[in-house]
């Protein structure tokens, strides 16, 4: 195991190397460099004397080789720059910012896994019954929904027809309570929950179907014991395992994911900031963000690939 | 990582050795037609989109009003409203005739886009199969990094290096799919390349490109085309995703995500603005995903 850990730690180096050297070039490939960028934010007119001084103070007319040392060593240390647009650090607000999109990703997958494990299951046990045709019509829907769709669907309901929800934001003005902030944690998490929720039941499902045929099932059953027995103590453990990598998977999906759903509930989240930071043409805080997200992405998929040889001998030794 | 770190929304690969028996057995008399034939939920689903593409290309002698015309008279008119079968947006424009023409960006932008990125991940992940060394590790590290961006964060990367067009959004959305097409595509090659008639073509002195051309591709071309058609709704997805945060079809040009986007400031005046555009996608991605299951079931009948 330690090998393996070892293994695909030095597999992710060079990844997380060329991840940054992408990352670092967003802002010399976008168009405009980026100190007319600081320049035009002050939107006064510039001269070429201005522009050279900006240019030497942002330490833009070093070798790129040298700017992205720097960069990189910055982050290494939690510096990420200073925003164009906020002209504050970037550190401490990718911090708040992380911290939202966590919260929201987590309820999202409050919300899918119950829903995307039990829906699976049940709908493999009642196989062909009207039940499971019914479970498998909403697996196929939840996939082809728009998330923003369902973001606004949920909104227009539950905001504005029923009133029984807040339509935005973390928390009320002048409230924090947890009971404020669940409330509107709760149609964010569903929006962003409901297509890995349909993801994992579909997977869920079909992992079910396969175990229910082998062999080792019908021997516990001819042995005598009751169907929900071998149901619980045999076939679940064993579907657990595919369906936690998918569960791994999503997870990185909800980060991607929450981007929509950030703009749709103005959840101030990384996706937030990065859309933003495009329009406003923010290239530091644009890159700040895709780092982090790409970076945590990378970090979910080892610790999916370790989990999954942990758990299943075959991987490990393979 | 491993195989499994394939973005899970990706459609799910047909296997090789499926295709290639059903093929083997039934080329002249076509049975996995006869068995899509006999999907009725597929069949309805082609059907959806065949009227849908008749209405797209038929956009432009169809009695609809000029989709980007506006009415300061008859804003948010309500659905089946004389004249406005589908209502009026905020400024007035023909909803329906929006959606048609909008059909034909979101159409052409999923065939388009799945095409482009199975072409890009065939050629690279028969290079990087068929020579391996240092032409597998260049492209195998490349489609790691667009796999550390998870699925829409990557288009919205493009699209922030490119500026935001419909241009850039179809050639982010290529992009996404390709690193899924090069490990599908590396993979076949990768066991195809030991085989006895690459080793004879070989041995009679065939150079590569005739080997990549004549003996591998036409190998796996088969399987890649089904799973890619089962890819054209995930992609009609993200780009909807795209363009509703302004970051492909821009205004005013009639696009379902970009409708959607537009409609969001008075939600609750006219729901409907945003209403119709989604339930376009909806059916359309649903058609996609439903008629690829049915061609993978149709050429894969052990996947039941």
């Amino acid at each position: 195991m330690t090998a393996l850990i070892l293994k695909r730690l030095a597999q992710m180096i060079p990844v997380l190397i060329l991840t940054t050297i992408f990352v670092f070039g967003m802002l010399h490939l976008a168009p405009g460099d980026p100190v007319s960028l600081v320049l035009n934010a002050d939107a006064k007119a510039y001269t070429q004397e201005d522009f050279d001084r900006v240019a030497h103070e942002l330490g833009m007319d070093r070798p790129l080789p040298v700017q992205y040392l720097d960069w990189i060593g910055g982050v290494v240390q939690g510096d990420f720059g200073t925003s164009i647009f906020m002209r504050r650090d970037i550190g401490p607000i990718l911090l708040d910012r992380l911290e939202a999109t966590s919260i929201l990703a987590l309820g999202a997958l409050i919300f899918a896994l119950p829903i995307g494990i039990g829906g699976g299951i049940l709908s493999a046990l009642w196989r062909g019954s009207v039940w499971d045709k019914l479970i498998n019509a909403v697996i196929v829907g939840g996939i082809a929904f728009p998330t923003f769709a369902m973001g606004l669907f949920l909104i227009v309901l539950f905001g504005v027809e029923w009133k029984l929800l807040p339509v935005g934001g973390m928390t009320s003005f002048g409230d924090g309570s947890l009971v404020d902030r669940v409330r509107h944690l709760i149609m964010p998490a569903i929006s962003l929950g409901v297509g890995p929720a349909a993801i994992i039941a579909r997977l869920t499902r079909s992992s079910m179907l396969e175990v229910l045929s082998q062999d080792y099932i019908r021997t516990a059953r001819a042995k005598g014991l009751k169907y929900g027995t071998v149901v619980r103590r045999h076939a679940f453990r064993n579907v657990l395992v595919p369906v936690m990598t998918v569960v791994g998977l999503q997870v990185g999906y909800l980060l991607g994911g929450a981007v929509l759903v950030e703009i749709v509930f103005s959840w101030p989240g990384m996706g937030e900031l990065i859309v933003e930071g495009i329009q406003q043409r923010d290239f530091p805080v644009v890159q700040a963000g895709v780092l982090v997200i790409a970076v945590i992405f990378i970090l979910i998929n080892l610790i999916v690939d370790l989990i999954y040889a942990l758990v299943d001998p075959r991987v490990r030794f393979g | 990582m491993s195989e499994a770190s394939v973005s899970a929304t990706a459609p799910a690969a047909i296997s090789l050795a499926a295709v290639s028996d059903a093929r083997a057995k039934g080329a002249k008399n076509r049975t996995w037609y006869r068995r899509l034939q006999r999907d009725k939920v597929a069949m309805a689903a082609l059907i959806v989109l065949l009227i849908l593409v008749v209405l797209a290309l038929l956009a432009p002698i169809l009695p609809l009003s000029d989709p980007i015309k506006t009415d300061p008279r008859a804003k948010n008119t309500g659905l089946w409203t004389d004249g406005h079968w589908l209502g009026t947006d905020q400024v007035g424009r023909d909803i329906l005739s929006r959606i048609i023409w909008g059909a034909r960006t979101t159409l052409m932008l999923g065939v388009v886009a799945a095409l482009a990125s199975t072409v890009l991940g065939l050629i690279f992940g028969l290079l990087a199969g068929y020579f391996g060394g240092w032409v597998d590790t260049i492209v195998m590290r490349v489609v790691d990094v667009m796999l550390a961006f998870p699925s829409i964060l990557f288009a919205i990367v493009v699209v922030a290096i490119l500026g935001p067009s419909l241009q850039n959004a179809l050639l982010a959305i290529a992009l996404l799919g390709v690193p899924f097409y090069v490990r599908l595509v590396r993979a076949e090659v990768l066991t195809l390349r030991t085989s006895d008639f690459v080793t004879a073509a070989r041995t009679i002195g065939a150079p590569s490109s005739r080997i990549l051309v004549r003996h591998l591709l036409p190998n796996i071309i088969a399987p890649i085309i089904v799973t890619s058609s089962i890819h054209i709704g995930t992609l009609i997805l993200e780009a909807g995703g795209l363009s509703f945060l302004g970051l492909g079809a821009q205004p005013p040009s009639p696009e379902w995500g970009a409708m959607v986007a537009s409609g969001r400031n008075q939600l609750l005046l006219a729901p409907h603005v945003v209403l119709v555009p989604s339930v376009a996608i909806f059916i359309v991605v649903l058609a996609f995903n439903l008629l690829g299951d049915g061609l993978r079931d149709a050429l894969d009948p052990k996947s039941h």
